[in-house]
C-alpha cells in the first residue's frame, strides 16, 4: 500500500517515520507550491478554510505520485478539521481518484476504532511498528528542539541565513536518521552548528520577541503563513510559538499522553476571565496566551488564523480586551488563497517598529525614572 | 424584573421555551425590534469584521436591549442535544459580548451542554431560574409549562406555521413588519429552502426571501416543516456522524426533499463565511447532483448583499423553474 498524508511543517518528517514503521510504502507529497494551492482552491468549496484546500491540493498531488491511501487526523468538533477527510473523499470521488482514506480520530471518541485502524495499516509485525511510533516521536522532538534554536538566532545572527541553512540539512539529517542514535547526533550536530554561529551584537541589542499563536495548521505550515517566521526573523524578531509539532501530536493522537510542558496548556486555564469555555481548536489558548506572554515579558503578540476559522474568530473578538489588560500589543492576521505577500509584509513591519519604538520608549523612561530617584 | 431576550439566533428556535419559562417565573420579558438598519449598522461596528453575518446582527440586538433590560439572556449554547455542537461562535458569545461591548446588564449566560444527554436541561433550568426566585418547585413547574408551550410550537411549526405567526400565537409578541398571509399557501412551484432559521425568518437579514418567492409563485418548504425524526434518518446516511446540529438539518432536510416529487428545487440560504455551512453545504451540493438533478441555488448573505441581486438571482431561478416545467 502507497501511502500518503498532508503537509503540515515539519509534520512530514514524522509521518514518514510513523508510515515506514508500519511497514508501508510512504509518498510524502511535494511541498506546498502555488500549484498546490490552485489544485486544492479549484476543487474546494468556496468558504472552506485554507488549510482544507492546500490538504486537497497534496492528495491529489500525491495521487500523481501513485499514493493510493490517505492517513490523516479526524475530530469531533466542533471546529471544521473534523470533517474534513468526508468533504475531501467525496470531493476526490467526483474527480474520479480512487484513493482510500483512513482517519484516525481522537482516542477520546473511539480508542478501539483508533487500534483497529493502525492495524489494519499495519503491514508489519508489532515490534517494528512500536519501533516506528517511538523513532516518528524521537524525531519530532529533535525537530522541535533545533527548530526553537532557530527561530532564537535568526535575529540575531550575523550573516542573514546561516541559521537556516543549518536547518534545513538538520531537518534533512533528522528524517534520513534511521536509528535514535542518527537521531541524536544530527540533533547534537544542529545545536553545536547553530551555537557557533557568529551574531551581530548591534542587531542582538535590538532584538523584540513576539509570541506567534492562532490556528495549528497556520502557526506550522509555513506555505500557509507566507514563511512569517523567517521574516520576522530578518526584521530582527525572536519568535515563540505556543505550540510545537510535537506537543499537537501529543494532545491530538496520544490524548496527552506524554508530559509535556507547552504555553499552550498553561494558557487554557489563563484565559479563564476572558473566554470561560472550550470553543474548539486553539481559540481558548489563543486568549489565555495575551496573558501567558505577557507574563514572560514578552513585546507583541500576532494570532494567525485562516479566514472564516471559527475558533480564531471567537479569540479574536476578545483579544483586544486582554491586550489592554495585559498591556501587550497584539495584531491578528487571516490568510486565504487571496492573501499577497507585499501587504503582509507591510503589515509585520509596521507591527514590528511599532513594538520596538514602545520597548524603547519603555525602557527610557524607566531609566528616567531611575535618574530622578 | 425585565429580561431582554435578543430577537436574534436562536430566538427562531426557542423563543416561547424561554419566554414561558421566564415569565412563569414572574419576569417580564423584553423582546429587542425586528432587525432594522439601526440594529445591523450597531451590530456591524460592534463585532469583528470576520464574524457572520448572524453573529453581527446578534450584537446590534444586545445593545438595542442595553437600557430596556435589568438582566440580558445570551446563554452559552454549546450543544443542544447529545454528541453535537452549533458553531464554535455559540460558544464564545458571551465572552465575546462582554469583551466587545460596554455598559451592558448584567447577564444570564448559563451554559447549556447537552452533549453528555438531555438530562442535564433540568440542572440549566434551575440554575437560571434561581436567579428569579430561591422556591425550587416554582422552577420545576415553571419548566414543566415552558416545555409543553415548546412542544405546542413545534406542532405548529411541523403543521406549517412559520416560526413567526407561531411565536405571535404563543407569546403574543409580535412578528414584525410583515405583511400577512404574502409568501404562504399554495404556489405553482414548491421548492425546499434549506439553511439556518435566524437568516430564513429574520425579514432584514434575508431581504424578505420568503415573500419575493412566494410574490413569483414559489411555495416554500423549510426544514422546520420536517419532522425531527425524519432529519436524523435522512442525516444518518452521511459516512460520519455530522457534529453540528445546524448542519445535520441541513443535510437531513435536503436529502429528504430531494426524494419528494413534490419538490421542484432547493435554494440553500447561508451567510458569508459560516463555517460548518462551507462544508456541509458543499456536501449537500454534491449528493444531490449525483441523485437527482434539481435545480440549486445557493444564496450568501452578508451586510453588503444587496436587493437587486438577490432579486435577480430569484427571478433567474425560477425561470428555470418554469423552463423546467415547460420541458
Amino acid at each position: 500500500m502507497k501511502a500518503t498524508f498532508p503537509h503540515m511543517g515539519n509534520l512530514y518528517i514524522t509521518a514518514r517515520a510513523l508510515l515506514g514503521g508500519l511497514g508501508l510504502e510512504v509518498v510524502v507529497p511535494p511541498p506546498c507550491t502555488k500549484r498546490t494551492l490552485s489544485l486544492g482552491t479549484q476543487h474546494s468549496p468556496e468558504f472552506a478554510c485554507l488549510p482544507l484546500k492546500l490538504n486537497l491540493g497534496n492528495y491529489i498531488e500525491a495521487a500523481e505520485r501513485g499514493a493510493e491511501v490517505i492517513v490523516m487526523a479526524g475530530g469531533v468538533g466542533p471546529c471544521r478539521f473534523g470533517y474534513y477527510a468526508q468533504v475531501q473523499r467525496e470531493i476526490l470521488k467526483d474527480l474520479g481518484y480512487d484513493m482510500e482514506m483512513v482517519v484516525l480520530e481522537p482516542p477520546d471518541a473511539h480508542f478501539s476504532e483508533l487500534v483497529d485502524k493502525i492495524k489494519y495499516l499495519c503491514q508489519t509485525d508489532w515490534r517494528r511498528a512500536i519501533q516506528g511510533v517511538r523513532m516518528a516521536w524521537w524525531k519530532t522532538r529533535a525537530v522541535d528542539e533545533v527548530e526553537k534554536r532557530v527561530e532564537w538566532l535568526r535575529p540575531r545572527e550575523k550573516v542573514l541565513g546561516t541559521a537556516d541553512r543549518i536547518y534545513n540539512r538538520a531537518r534533512a539529517a533528522i528524517d534520513a536518521a534511521a536509528t535514535r542514535r542518527e537521531v541524536e547526533l544530527a540533533r547534537q550536530q544542529a545545536l553545536a552548528e547553530l551555537d557557533a554561529v557568529e551574531r551581530d551584537p548591534v542587531r542582538e541589542a535590538k532584538v523584540v520577541r513576539i509570541a506567534l499563536v492562532g490556528e495549528i495548521y497556520t502557526l506550522l505550515e509555513p506555505f500557509m503563513n507566507l514563511d512569517i517566521e523567517r521574516k520576522l526573523g530578518r526584521m530582527g524578531a525572536e519568535v515563540v510559538r505556543d505550540l510545537y509539532l510535537s506537543e499537537w501530536i501529543n494532545d491530538h493522537l496520544f490524548g496527552g499522553f506524554m508530559r509535556l510542558d507547552s504555553p499552550a496548556k498553561k494558557a487554557k486555564k489563563l484565559a479563564q476571565p476572558y473566554l470561560g469555555y472550550f470553543v474548539g481548536g486553539h481559540g481558548r489558548e489563543s486568549v489565555g496566551s495575551v496573558v501567558y506572554f505577557a507574563r514572560k515579558g514578552f513585546d507583541g503578540l500576532i494570532q494567525l488564523a485562516p479566514f472564516t476559522c471559527m475558533p480564531e474568530i471567537v479569540a479574536e473578538s476578545i483579544l483586544p480586551r486582554a491586550s489592554q489588560d495585559c498591556d501587550l500589543p497584539v495584531m491578528t492576521m487571516f490568510f486565504d488563497e487571496q492573501t499577497g505577500e507585499a501587504g503582509f509584509v507591510t503589515r509585520l513591519e509596521a507591527f514590528v517598529d511599532m513594538i520596538r519604538r514602545r520597548k524603547e520608549a519603555d525602557r527610557r523612561s524607566r531609566a528616567g525614572a531611575m535618574d530622578g530617584a | 424584573m425585565r429580561i431582554g431576550i435578543p430577537r436574534a439566533l436562536f430566538y427562531y428556535y426557542y423563543f416561547p421555551l424561554w419566554h414561558a419559562f421566564f415569565t412563569a417565573l414572574g419576569a417580564k420579558v423584553e423582546v429587542s425590534p425586528p432587525t432594522n438598519k439601526a440594529i445591523l449598522d450597531q451590530g456591524v461596528r460592534g463585532a469583528v469584521d470576520e464574524a457572520c453575518l448572524p453573529i453581527k446582527v446578534y450584537y446590534g440586538h444586545v445593545l438595542a436591549l442595553r437600557n430596556k433590560a435589568d438582566l440580558l439572556f445570551v446563554p452559552r449554547l454549546v450543544s443542544v442535544e447529545p454528541k453535537a455542537y452549533i458553531c464554535p461562535k455559540f460558544m464564545g458569545l458571551p465572552d465575546m459580548l462582554r469583551a466587545g461591548l460596554r455598559d451592558l446588564p448584567r447577564f444570564i449566560d448559563t451554559n447549556v451542554n447537552l452533549r453528555q444527554g438531555t438530562e442535564k436541561v433540568l440542572e440549566v433550568a434551575l440554575e437560571m431560574g434561581r436567579l428569579l426566585t430561591r422556591n425550587k418547585r416554582q422552577i420545576l413547574a415553571a419548566w414543566e409549562k415552558a416545555q409543553a408551550v415548546y412542544q405546542h410550537y413545534v406542532a405548529l411549526l411541523e403543521s406549517g406555521l412559520r416560526p413567526g405567526p407561531a411565536i405571535e400565537r404563543l407569546t403574543g409578541v409580535p412578528e414584525g413588519r410583515r405583511r400577512r398571509g404574502e409568501g404562504e399557501g399554495p404556489g405553482r412551484w414548491k421548492v425546499g429552502l434549506v439553511g439556518h432559521g435566524y437568516n430564513l425568518y429574520d425579514e432584514y437579514i434575508s431581504m424578505d426571501l420568503i415573500g419575493r418567492l412566494g410574490r413569483l409563485g414559489v411555495e416554500v418548504v423549510t426544514p422546520d416543516q420536517i419532522p425531527g425524526a425524519v432529519i436524523e434518518t435522512e442525516a444518518a446516511r452521511l459516512p460520519k456522524r455530522l457534529f453540528w446540529t445546524l448542519g445535520k438539518r441541513l443535510v437531513g432536510s435536503t436529502l429528504h426533499f430531494l426524494q419528494r416529487p413534490d419538490i421542484d428545487g432547493i435554494i440553500h440560504v447561508s451567510s458569508f463565511g459560516c463555517g460548518p455551512d462551507s462544508l456541509v453545504g458543499d456536501l449537500v451540493e454534491r449528493f444531490s447532483q449525483r441523485t437527482r438533478k434539481l435545480p440549486f441555488l445557493y444564496l450568501t448573505l452578508d451586510e453588503q448583499t444587496g436587493e437587486a441581486g438577490l432579486q435577480t438571482r430569484v427571478e433567474a431561478f425560477t425561470d428555470m423553474l418554469a423552463w423546467r416545467a415547460a420541458q
